[in-house]
């Protein structure tokens, strides 16, 4: 624009609620929490070979008050299911969801009278992983797929939540 | 270390016609009389030749519609002689709907958590079982998952998918 | 002005009076390793006592198997203990295997025990990494994740799983090794002693470290076999006890390697034997590349074991032993049998009741985690509420094995 070579390229216009967006999407905190064998392949990710620090994600928080994103990495039993859905109310707005691999997605080889069919029927997922478990790759891939997904986000609409899911759909 | 025949033979020597034996491969296991359970436990624990100091598992077996319905597996080891046994005893279902045995933790410690386990999964009681609580399950289920006669997927009323909401 | 505590109003003898604290601690804590639940009881700092609650990641395993054929049951079995998940699919075929009297050829048993000790070498390495992380050693974690990457690799070499490789079978293994595997295995066993080496200079001799886990957690021998602990627990009581010495299976018995001891009861000793077991089990690796030989990877038996890839494209036979395998199970004879073997964590087993039919009547699996868990009430006894920690970490559970 034009008014930015007039000011000698130090100031960069762009609308609010990119703006808004984008810093969300570069330091999305994620909730250090792991329910099963997933959680091993989250951890991988995280450190030195695939380094989710690359995406401003290398602060996975242990307090749900402090994070953005929850991964759900692995099966959720019934028992542990009260505890999960403490932990997303617990966590401040804006929040997101991953499930990560088979068993958060749809229960997995576990079905059975011990496990839920799939951690969508109690919170609301934005990104859904396969896999048993899936490789770290994955995980990054579907990290890149919720940014995408953050980025066009109405942050500003009065509904934030509400609407970007209808926009989604 | 003794052959399984050889403990077999110890055991049948002490205590006669009350133990039955059964083989499989090279593996042997005796059945004994309910009753008799603390019995034939303290004389393989505490038998010089046998010293079985260690319960690798205590395992209930369901075998609905077989009377008595309940089974009972104690998978003993010795670490001083390096072998070992198995004893089985059958329990049969009460008027309530469970069974009843006794504990073996005055024995072996390690029984607690698989007792606990077996009771909450089969419906056996045991007595004089010093922390009888549920382990795995949700403490609002009253349900025995691993009986023959439970469904593999549960049901929405018996196991909902969150224990407190009681429908 | 902040007033003091202890207020002037309360009286000289109820002043400095304490009364007894509950914490809750878990599920979801970052220092207990999954889904671990235990309340514990404070006098101040002091840990009275810590009561475990379990069953947070119970998925129903042993319900599941019993409707499963026995080779659907391997990847269950995996996930059962997903640190060492080739350990697991060893335990079940050596239990189904006994039971129909297989022999299982040379080629097999060797890639098995490869196999079996790359698991073992891969959980440990977890284990080191989180237990350092646990007692305020940031730096171990990076460094173990770093050779476990490797192990990965090699897994997913043989059998396309990075985490399960789910290569075991009933019979033998699922098919041979891949190009370029052993090259890759033997580079791997060439370095891994001196990694072990690097690993000890951040913790062995660190005074922090030793101070953290020294006289720690103290289990006399007389207790681990009260409690029925096996595996590392024990040999860092002073009990010189190892499965695949005492009663070898896979071929154990030609191997030349020590089972490491520790009469230090504490958890410093579990750290030591640990790491001298990474030590063995790279030794044992080193030998079993020079001890493959050319062969089938499978027993041939119709029935139980699948037929080779080509037979079932090429023949009839092939194709009706692999189709009626698939739909009704390979039928073990009716009896019941348990076999176990040495997982990294302990004596891991298996208990199956057969009825004849291509499902198992009752599968009882013996998990070490499970078994070892229940003595951190005795252990922590009157230790400090960090120290629980630690020892938690020491008994280095698995949730998904011990609630099955």
């Amino acid at each position: 624009m034009a008014i930015e070579r007039h000011l000698n390229d130090t100031v960069v216009v762009t609308n609010l609620e990119w703006f808004v967006n984008w810093a969300r999407k570069s330091s999305m905190w994620p909730l250090g929490f792991g329910l099963a064998c997933c959680a091993l392949e989250m951890i991988a990710a995280f450190v030195s070979r695939y380094d989710l620090s690359r995406f401003g994600m290398e602060v996975a928080r242990p307090s749900p008050r402090h994070a953005d994103l929850m991964i759900v990495s692995g099966t959720a039993s019934k028992k542990m299911l009260p505890a999960v859905l403490r932990i997303y109310e617990q966590m401040t707005e804006p929040k997101w969801v991953i499930a990560m691999g088979a068993c958060a997605c749809s229960g997995g080889i576990y079905d059975n009278y011990a496990v839920v069919q799939g951690i969508d029927k109690y919170l609301p997922v934005d990104v859904y992983i396969p896999g048993c478990p899936p490789r770290p790759e994955a995980l990054l891939d579907g990290i890149l797929q919720l940014h995408a997904k953050v980025m066009k986000e109405k942050s500003l609409a009065a509904n934030p939540k509400e609407k970007s899911i209808k926009a989604a759909v | 270390m003794m052959t399984q025949q050889e403990i077999a033979d110890q055991l049948s020597a002490r205590f006669g016609d009350d133990i039955r034996f059964s083989t499989f491969r090279d593996q042997m296991s005796a059945y004994i009389n309910k009753e008799k359970l603390l019995e034939v436990c303290a004389f393989l624990k505490y038998e010089p030749t046998l010293q079985f100091d260690m319960l690798s598992f205590v395992a209930g077996v369901d075998g609905l519609p077989r009377k008595p319905r309940f089974e009972m597996v104690y998978q003993l080891y010795s670490t001083t002689h390096i072998h070992r046994f198995r004893l089985k005893t059958l329990v049969e279902e009460e008027a309530d709907g469970w069974g009843e045995i006794e504990s073996v933790t005055p024995l072996w410690i390690t029984a607690d958590w698989h007792e606990r386990e077996t009771a909450e999964m089969y419906g056996i009681r045991f007595l004089n079982h010093p922390d009888p609580r549920t382990l795995l399950l949700p403490e609002e289920w009253t349900v025995h998952p691993l009986r023959k006669d439970f469904p593999l997927r549960g049901t929405e009323q018996d196991t909902p998918d969150l224990p407190h909401v009681v429908k | 002005m902040p007033q003091p505590i202890a207020s002037q109003e309360m009286s000289e003898d109820t002043r400095y009076t304490s009364r007894e604290m509950e914490i809750n601690l878990g599920p979801h804590h970052p220092s207990t390793h999954g889904v671990f639940r235990a309340i514990v009881h404070l006098d101040g700092e002091t840990v009275l006592k810590a009561v475990p609650y379990l069953g947070y990641l119970h998925r129903g395993y042993e319900k599941t198997c019993e409707n499963k054929h026995y080779h659907q049951i391997i990847p269950l079995a995996e996930r059962c203990d997903y640190m060492g998940a080739s350990s697991n699919s060893l335990c079940l075929c050596l239990t189904v295997e006994k039971m129909f009297d297989l022999v299982i050829p040379e080629r097999a048993q060797v890639i098995r025990v490869m196999m079996a000790e790359l698991s073992r070498i891969f959980s440990h390495l977890f284990w080191l990494g989180t237990h350092g992380h646990d007692v305020g050693a940031m730096t171990p974690l990076f460094y173990m994740l770093r050779e476990r990457e490797e192990i990965m690799d090699l897994f997913e070499l043989t059998a396309g799983g990075r985490l399960m490789p789910n290569y075991l079978r009933i019979g033998g293994v699922a098919r041979d090794l891949e190009e370029g595997f052993l090259d890759k295995l033997r580079k791997f066993t060439d370095h891994f002693d001196g990694k072990v080496d690097e690993y000890e200079t951040l913790l062995t001799k660190n005074p922090i470290y030793m101070d953290r886990t020294k006289g720690v957690g103290f289990l006399s021998l007389q207790d681990c076999i009260a409690y029925g602990i096996t595996g590392p627990m024990i040999r860092a009581s002073g009990l010189q006890w190892d499965i695949r010495k005492t009663e070898p299976y896979s071929g154990y018995e030609d191997y030349d390697f020590n089972v490491p001891v520790e009469d230090g009861c504490d958890v410093y000793a579990r750290y030591l034997v640990r790491v001298a077991e990474m030590r063995e089990s790279n030794k044992i690796l080193k030998q079993t590349l020079n001890r493959l030989v050319e062969g089938p990877i499978r027993t041939k038996a119709p029935g139980v074991t699948y037929p080779p890839q080509e037979e079932i494209f090429t023949k009839m036979e092939g194709l009706i032993h692999h189709f009626m395998l698939v739909l009704e199970g390979e039928k073990v004879p009716v009896g019941d049998y348990y076999a176990c073997i040495e997982s990294p964590r302990g004596e891991m087993g298996c208990y199956i009741i057969s009825d004849g039919t291509g499902k198992p009547y009752r599968l009882k699996w013996r998990a070490p985690a499970f078994v070892n868990l229940q003595s951190l009430g005795k252990m922590s006894e009157g230790c400090l509420f960090g120290d629980l920690i630690a020892i938690l970490s020491s008994v280095d559970i698995v949730l998904a094995e011990v609630d099955r």
